[in-house]
């Protein structure tokens, strides 16, 4: 009898649970406001979002869902065009996002805004261009994300990190002997390696050290920092994220190790994270698109909006990319004169050619546009960590 | 034909195969006819290659008695040794060979795989198996992240370090790389295919468990002194039970590799395994049925459960917990025997008397 009253409270907890999962959804579906539901002859257009909200990448699920959230209450709140936004979990993985593209297909979805992660997007590009649903990805940098000509990118590529920074490196004449230390298991960090070296070569500089590590080994760097210092590189490349990056700079003070240090957009953050002298942090240089230290007005009222909905948390990079995908769908409607009746496959032929037509002053660069390929066109910025903040290079 | 005579473990089979061609028939139909959501849909092939994957290890965990904890890593081996044959002949011969060619070349390679490992781990006793299996999940995933494989004009190139390091010509294409994995697989699977796959799977395991070298690995389980006592070599029959088992899992990753544009070595690490494991464990040990039945219930509930937003894995855990509390529980199990019972007697019986009442009729 025990175990059946404790399978009835069990089952109670569960109903429970459902309850509050029902409230929270019918919460975050009320702000569109008295917009009529269904997916046809509705007033809404219906932009659905995927990405990872639980599990290991979680963090880069959660900042895209609350920046396109804050730019669907922005849009909406100035009238005319009524978006209604919806996001599902994928956990980072190809399955389960083409799992969730299905679920918002159902849901009505007419375009998508995802997904977060490469190896999901890849699989869920397919499926989108089998079915003719525009696409853009914050954030899938990898570069079959947008291999199809239905699919559009916010954020660089990696390939396009890698040359863009061997170029600054050159240009600015910072180092001529440069160090790698990279995370090999992870397509972001091996993406810029490779296309960093190969474009490395090509304007002469010299790579002396070129060290990997893999995610299962990303807390012991003793080894790769001392070859680095070895090797006489007066320059550490480290295209990884940023938590990896402060235990290299940590075990790099620790034996007195001083190169000039460049990374791209994944150490944006190196200055927040926990139990990390940032001291260390001083001198950093990182090329990325967006930073929440910018003083412009739309960085800073993005910044405070973000800070208000997730309770105190900075945005990254992703999170504005999110807002820059949203604010670049809602101009391309505006410009093709998308209405909220048509079906995902007229709007996605609208779109395709619209986008390639506007300009977007977003947070993640001025001016930026798109050509028919699915990249953009924008200028990356370089900053240097003084004083704990980022100053423009 | 007579029900009646036919025996009973005959009879759960074919009850076992009209499960699934059932479900197979009320699919197709309910597509034909518009009413199947694009949610369900998309899951038919994972759905099939999680029955597969469930069925195979069920063989290795429920029949042979040993435990494996790396069945992922066999569908990984699959998987990409498939996906790399597909997408290197690309169109060169037709879509039905290539994906025939593949599924056979993801069901060998596992296969040569579950023999290598065979061949050390099962003349031990006791748990190496599962340490082994584990550790083989863990290297694979590894191995495969840290590989690039290019093809061109003069033939494989293979690298360790990166993508440049393959020194390929104008005409070379990367195939693997590295942590990527595989991109731009041709999805040839289709729903037809892993329904022809699992009744193939089914065909396999439910024959052998039946067969005299079922029997033979059965008592390797149930007595491995007294099943060497009577002269049954151990270690083939487990070596026969295992290769088969890792042959199927890579027929399964082979099947699930071209449902998707892309393969990572990610995916199918030591959570997948785990995962096929619940499938095996909720269904029961040694109960194909009731892997068949598990693996397609545990696939679809987390999306049915979409709507329960961020408390979605946590009630997940619980219905697991629910449905293990069910299974064991005598008050349910009871009430449930007595409810078929009733059923049975009430509607298959009298439905039967009738039957037999008219039949006497016509011979009167």
């Amino acid at each position: 009898m025990k175990k059946f009253v404790s399978a009835v409270l069990a089952g109670c907890m569960a109903l429970s649970l459902a309850a509050c999962g029902n409230s929270a959804s019918s919460a975050s579906t009320a702000s569109t406001g008295g917009a009529s539901e269904g997916s046809n002859g509705t007033t809404v257009i219906k932009i659905g979002g995927i990405g990872p909200v639980t599990g290991a990448a979680a963090v880069y699920g959660n900042a895209v869902k609350l920046g396109a959230e804050i730019a669907v209450e922005e849009i909406n709140a100035k009238g005319g065009i009524q978006y209604e936004f919806k996001f599902e979990d994928d956990e980072n993985d190809a399955e389960k996002s083409i799992n969730a593209y299905n679920n918002l297909k159902d849901w009505g979805m007419q375009i998508l805004m995802g997904t977060v992660t490469s190896t999901p997007c890849i699989a869920v590009a397919a499926e989108t261009s089998a079915d003719n649903m525009f696409q853009i990805t914050p954030s899938g940098s990898a570069e079959d994300c947008i291999a199809t000509d239905n699919a559009f990118r916010v954020c660089f590529s990696d390939p396009e990190q890698g040359t863009l920074s061997a170029e600054y490196i050159s240009e600015n004449n910072l180092a001529t002997k440069i160090a790698i230390i990279y995370d090999s298991s992870d397509v972001y960090s091996s993406g810029i390696h490779d296309a960093f070296v190969a474009k490395a070569e090509e304007l002469g500089l010299e790579i002396v050290c070129d060290e990997k590590f893999t995610s299962d080994s990303n807390k012991d760097f003793s080894a790769q920092v001392s070859k680095a210092q070895s090797s006489g590189a007066d320059l550490l490349f480290l295209p990884i994220y940023y938590n990896e990056a402060s235990l290299i700079l940590t075990r790099a003070d620790a034996v007195g190790y001083e190169p000039l240090v460049f990374g791209c957009d994944g150490l944006d953050g190196l200055v927040s994270v926990e139990n990390f002298d940032t001291a260390l942090a001083e001198g950093v240089m990182l090329m990325t698109p967006f930073t929440a230290a910018a003083t412009d007005e739309m960085t800073t009222s993005f910044v405070a909006a973000y800070e208000e909905k997730s309770g105190g948390e900075t945005p990254n990079q992703f999170a504005a990319d999110a807002y820059d995908a949203i604010y670049a769908i809602d101009a391309a409607i505006q410009k093709a004169g998308v209405t909220a009746d048509m079906s995902y496959s007229d709007i996605c032929d609208a779109l395709k050619t619209a986008i390639t037509e506007i300009e977007l002053d977003g947070l993640t660069g001025k001016g930026i546009t798109w050509d028919a390929s699915g990249a953009p066109t924008k200028t990356p910025a370089v900053y240097i960590i003084e004083n704990g903040v980022y100053v423009a290079a | 034909m007579n029900l009646k005579n036919i025996s009973r473990t005959t009879r759960q089979n074919l009850v076992t195969y009209a499960i699934v061609i059932v479900a197979f028939a009320v699919i197709q139909v309910m597509s034909a006819a518009g009413m199947l959501s694009n949610s369900l849909t998309g899951q038919l092939i994972p759905i099939c290659s999680y029955i597969i994957m469930a069925v195979s290890l069920n063989l290795t965990v429920g029949v042979l008695g040993e435990l494996s904890l790396g069945h992922a890593g066999f569908m990984s081996v699959g998987a990409f040794s498939s996906a790399f044959f597909s997408v290197a002949v690309g169109d060169a011969l037709p879509t039905w060979l290539t994906m025939i060619l593949a599924l056979l070349i993801g069901t060998a390679v596992a296969g040569v795989f579950g023999i290598l490992i065979g061949i050390p781990v099962l003349r031990l006793q006791g748990d190496y198996l599962a340490i082994v299996t584990l550790a083989f999940g863990e290297i694979i995933k590894n191995l495969l992240n840290a590989f690039y494989i290019g093809i061109d004009g003069s033939g494989l190139h293979i690298s360790m370090k990166d993508a440049n390091a393959l020194n390929m010509d104008e005409s070379g294409r990367v195939i693997i790389k590295g942590a990527q994995g595989i991109t731009g697989v041709n999805r040839m699977s289709t729903f037809t295919i892993g329904f022809v796959l699992v009744l193939i799977t089914l065909v396999i395991v439910l024959n052998l468990i039946h067969s005299r070298t079922g029997r033979a690995i059965m008592s390797i389980r149930d007595n491995r002194i007294a099943a060497e006592s009577v002269g049954i070599n151990v270690t083939k029959y487990k070596m026969i039970a295992f290769t088969i088992s890792a042959a199927l899992a890579g027929m399964a990753g082979a099947l699930y590799a071209h449902s998707l544009a892309t393969v990572v070595a990610k995916k199918f690490d030591y959570n997948t395994s785990i995962l096929i494991l619940v499938f095996v464990v909720v269904g029961g040990m040694g109960n194909i049925r009731g892997s068949v039945i598990a693996a397609a219930i545990l696939t679809v509930l987390p999306e049915l459960l979409r709507s329960f937003s961020d408390y979605r894995m946590l009630v997940y855990a619980i219905v697991l917990i629910l449905m293990m509390l069910f299974k064991q529980s005598p008050q349910i199990r009871s009430f449930c025997a007595s409810v078929w019972e009733r059923l049975r007697f009430g509607r298959l019986q009298a439905f039967f008397d009738r039957k037999k009442a008219q039949n006497t009729k016509k011979g009167a």
